[in-house]
Order: structure tokens, then C-alpha cells, then sequence
């Protein structure tokens, strides 16, 4: 055995996200919080401030976790540790892959630091996840090295129809990318505002050439389901489970409804008696400029 | 392959769908494993790539710990790859999760550090004709000690070990199904050619 040692490459990089699949990434605030996350069955923790429900009520301006808090969490759980920065913050990111996260969210949940460019992700070894509302951003962020991707939906409202819109159009343009002819595929690059090279790759996969997540008001097992059930590799929930009367046994709930997507009749036993869920905003009350899922471009 | 037994998938969490389609690949069929039911109908067993804690944790709600642990013993073939090598073993250093404890091996997961420690590269593994093969390890767990029954297949420069069987049970750190060389997966479906002639 001569051959190099590499790392940091793409295929490690998306791969961890292969291993994602099927799971439930929870959001969480304090090292407590990820213990129970991953008592749960959480396939990975996402750490952030404030979880979104929380920014949207205080407002200000959210910013990347405190890196002392994320090293506790790190030590804390065994699982994967993702951690978000603000869009474009090249230097919140090093930051966290100094840390040493498994992942970094590059957010629109916390507010942007740029409101024009988004962090060049090939420079890092660590991976990135990035938000879309369509295939173009999607791919837009994947050229510039996201190695994962998650629709948006609307974040802190616990109303799941944004990310099912997100999602629905995702996997709508897929398969019209699928079905067109070679000659077509220019043009559509161009109208979605995403390189000819990733289309082209998108209609030979017949899917995102990366892991998708569905992330944004997934409050309940059967949303968490339904966005399987819509084509999602995977799934995040952000405040719907510590925003919840019982977050350990509706996380538990959730993880076990992503595994059974398929079979109502599991869902519905660990639908049962989970208590309160967090209480949702329905994302059609709130003004265009409230919106979270609009920052990115 | 027509009439030869399909290959499961334990689907609980994780890569399973690379694997189904990296079996189907060279022609076998396969079926993911979610439920005892389905776990009966196949003849030999991958557990995928994954996080080894989710996969422990939904084993466990879904009262599969056992059902996988007779299937195992019942000499059927059964591949871990990464999550499912830690899974596999008999012991893990810090001990959790609680694992299968079926192949005489201790396993330290996480065995070469966080995610910006994975890595790619070439290894030679015995009883692979066709020169070395590309491994992908990711957060990858690496096996400290072996028992007198467990052969070792591959190893690092370093001499950690990430590959090896134990009869019926075969145990890779690394992923085979996220590239494009399927000879790992036709020398697990010749162990299930092999069980099933016997």
C-alpha cells in the first residue's frame, strides 16, 4: 500500500452527507440539548444561538454560536456536530472549522453578513450544507462547493407549507431536467442561473447530485414524514422539537417517522401523546421582509 | 442471479440505498430491511454506512437486536461497512452504543479523528484480485484488537486494520458503495453463493 492519503476531497466531503441519509439532524442551543438530541436517535446536531423560532420573536441580529459552547457540545455528543455561519462570513466558517464541526451551515436562519456573495466552500476542508428555495440555487451553492443541500421552508414557524413548496419545486425541475432533451439544457441553465455542467449532471443522475435535506416548520412526525414522502434524503427540525412540550419523546417520535415514511400505521403509534407541539405561525402572517428563506441569492 | 436469494439492506438509517444499488449493479437483487418480517425473507445481510447511535437506538425501538443477532449466528452472510463494522463488533471503546457483539474485535469509533480527518486512498485487501482498491473512509471507525478468530483482510500503512472476517461476517471501515468497484460486494454475494450450496 503506497497510494497518498487524501482528505478534505469532495467525495468525503458529500459523502457524510450519504451517511446523513435517512435521518433527523435536531437544532440545538446548549450542550443539554444535544445529549438529548442524540439520545433521541438524532442522526446529527445542528448548533446554532437562538433556534429560529426564537430569532424571529427577539429580532437583532443572530450570529454564529459562541465557539467555546460548541466545543462543549462536540465533547458532549458522538454524532456528527454541524454548526451555522452567516451567509457569506468566510471567517465565521474558518472559525468553525477551527472548532472542529463535521459541517457547517452556511444560513440564512441567522442574518447575513453579504448581501451579495456567499463563502467560496472549495477553499475548505471542511463540508458545507447551504439552503435553496429551487434547482438553481441549489446549484448555484454546489458550484461554489456546498457539498449538501437543504430547501429552506420557512424557519421558526412550525408551518410546514414552505418547505414543501421548496422541496416540491426541487424535485419538479429534477425531473423536467430528466425528461429534456441535450439541446434544451443551455437554455434552462440559463433561466435558472446555474452552470450548464450541473444541469448536464442533474439529468444524468436523475436527482441533486448531493444529499437534500428538507429543513423549515417541521413540527410533527407526519411532516417529517411527508417531506420523505416528497422526496427528501433527510430531514431537519429546528425549534419544532425544543420548542415542544416533550422534546425528548417527540424527537424520538420524529426519527422513528423518517425510518417508517412509509408505513401510516407506525406513524400514527409514535404520533401518539407526544404533548404540546411548539406553537406555529402561519408563514402567510408574515411580511415579505420577516421572511428568512428570501436571504441568499 | 434468478432464483438466487436476495441480498437485505438494513434500512433503519443511513447509506442503504447505495448499497441496493450497488448490488444491483452486478446483477443481485436486493431489498431494504426495516422490520423481523423482512429480515426473514433475504439471505444474507448488509448493515450500511450510517451513525452507528441512530441505527442502535432504532434497532432497538423496532425490537430488531435480536431477530439481526439469530440471523447472524444462523450462519447467514453479514456485511458491516462503517457504522455497521461497529455494530458488528463485540466490543467498543467508550462502549456505547451498545453494539451486535458478534465478531471478536474491539473497535474505537471515530478511529482517525473528525470529519476533516476523513480521507481517501488506496489498500490492498486480501482474497481481491485486480490491484489495490479505492477506500473512502468517513468519520471512520478503525479496529484496535482482533481475536484469534477474526482473519484480517486490509490494513493501513500504520498497520490499523480495516478490513476483516470472521466466517459468516465480513467488516470493512470503509465504504465500498459510495464508489464505482463493486469486487467487495461480489465477494460478499460469493460468501452468500458459498452458505447457500452448503
Amino acid at each position: 500500500m503506497a497510494e497518498a492519503i487524501e482528505t478534505g476531497t469532495f467525495q468525503v466531503k458529500s459523502g457524510l452527507a450519504q451517511m446523513l441519509k435517512g435521518g433527523v439532524i435536531m437544532d440545538v442551543v446548549t450542550a443539554e440539548h444535544a445529549r438529548i438530541a442524540e439520545d433521541a436517535g438524532a442522526c446529527a446536531v445542528m448548533a446554532l444561538e437562538r433556534v429560529p423560532a426564537d430569532i424571529r420573536a427577539d429580532g437583532g441580529v443572530a450570529r454564529m454560536s459562541d465557539p467555546g459552547l460548541i466545543e462543549e457540545i462536540i465533547k458532549t455528543v458522538s454524532i456528527p456536530v454541524m454548526a451555522k455561519c452567516r451567509i457569506g462570513h468566510t471567517i465565521e466558517a474558518q472559525v468553525l472549522e477551527a472548532v472542529g464541526v463535521d459541517y457547517v451551515d452556511e444560513s440564512e436562519v441567522l442574518t447575513p453578513a453579504d448581501e451579495q456573495y456567499h463563502v467560496w466552500k472549495h477553499d475548505f476542508k471542511v463540508p458545507f450544507v447551504c439552503g435553496c428555495r429551487d434547482l438553481g440555487e441549489a446549484l448555484r451553492r454546489i458550484g461554489e462547493g456546498a457539498a449538501m443541500i437543504r430547501t429552506k421552508g420557512e424557519a421558526g414557524t412550525g408551518d410546514v407549507v414552505e418547505a414543501v413548496r421548496h422541496l416540491r419545486t426541487v424535485m419538479e425541475q429534477i425531473r423536467r431536467v430528466e425528461a429534456m432533451p441535450d439541446d434544451e439544457l443551455t437554455s434552462f441553465a440559463k433561466e435558472i442561473g446555474a452552470s450548464v455542467e450541473l444541469v448536464r449532471e442533474v439529468k444524468r443522475l436523475g436527482r441533486m447530485p448531493v444529499v437534500n435535506f428538507a429543513a423549515g416548520g417541521v413540527a410533527t412526525p407526519a411532516d417529517a414524514a411527508l417531506m420523505m414522502h416528497l422526496g427528501a434524503d433527510g430531514v431537519f427540525v429546528g425549534s419544532g422539537i425544543f420548542k415542544s412540550g416533550d422534546p425528548s419523546a417527540r424527537g424520538k417520535a420524529v426519527v422513528k417517522a423518517v425510518t417508517h415514511y412509509q408505513d401510516p400505521a407506525t406513524i400514527a403509534e409514535v404520533s401518539k401523546n407526544l404533548g404540546e407541539p411548539m406553537v406555529g405561525i402561519s408563514a402567510r402572517s408574515i411580511s415579505a421582509e420577516e421572511l428568512l428563506a428570501t436571504r441568499g441569492w | 442471479m434468478s432464483g438466487a436469494p436476495t441480498v437485505g439492506v438494513l434500512a433503519l438509517q443511513g447509506d442503504f440505498e447505495e448499497h441496493i444499488v450497488a448490488l444491483e449493479d452486478i446483477g443481485v437483487t436486493a431489498a431494504p430491511v426495516r422490520t423481523a418480517e423482512q429480515l426473514a425473507r433475504v439471505g444474507a445481510l448488509i448493515l450500511p454506512g450510517g451513525e452507528s447511535t441512530s441505527v442502535a437506538k432504532l434497532m432497538d425501538a423496532f425490537d430488531l437486536r435480536e431477530p439481526l443477532r439469530g440471523f447472524a449466528r444462523s450462519g447467514k452472510p453479514v456485511w458491516g461497512t462503517c457504522a455497521g463494522m461497529i455494530l458488528l463488533a463485540e466490543r467498543i471503546i467508550e462502549g456505547r452504543p451498545e453494539p451486535l457483539g458478534l465478531m471478536d474485535m474491539l473497535v474505537r469509533r471515530n478511529g482517525f479523528g473528525r470529519q476533516v480527518d476523513s480521507f481517501e486512498t488506496g489498500i490492498d485487501v486480501d482474497g481481491l484480485d485486480g490491484g489495490p482498491f479505492h477506500a473512502v473512509f468517513i468519520r471512520a471507525p478503525a479496529v484496535v484488537e482482533t481475536g484469534p478468530a477474526v482473519e484480517v483482510l486490509a490494513s493501513l500503512d500504520d498497520g490499523t486494520v480495516v478490513a476483516a472476517r470472521q466466517g459468516n461476517l465480513l467488516a470493512t471501515a470503509f465504504h465500498p458503495e459510495l464508489t464505482t468497484d463493486r469486487r467487495l460486494h461480489a465477494l460478499f454475494v460469493a460468501m452468500l453463493a458459498a452458505e447457500v450450496a452448503r
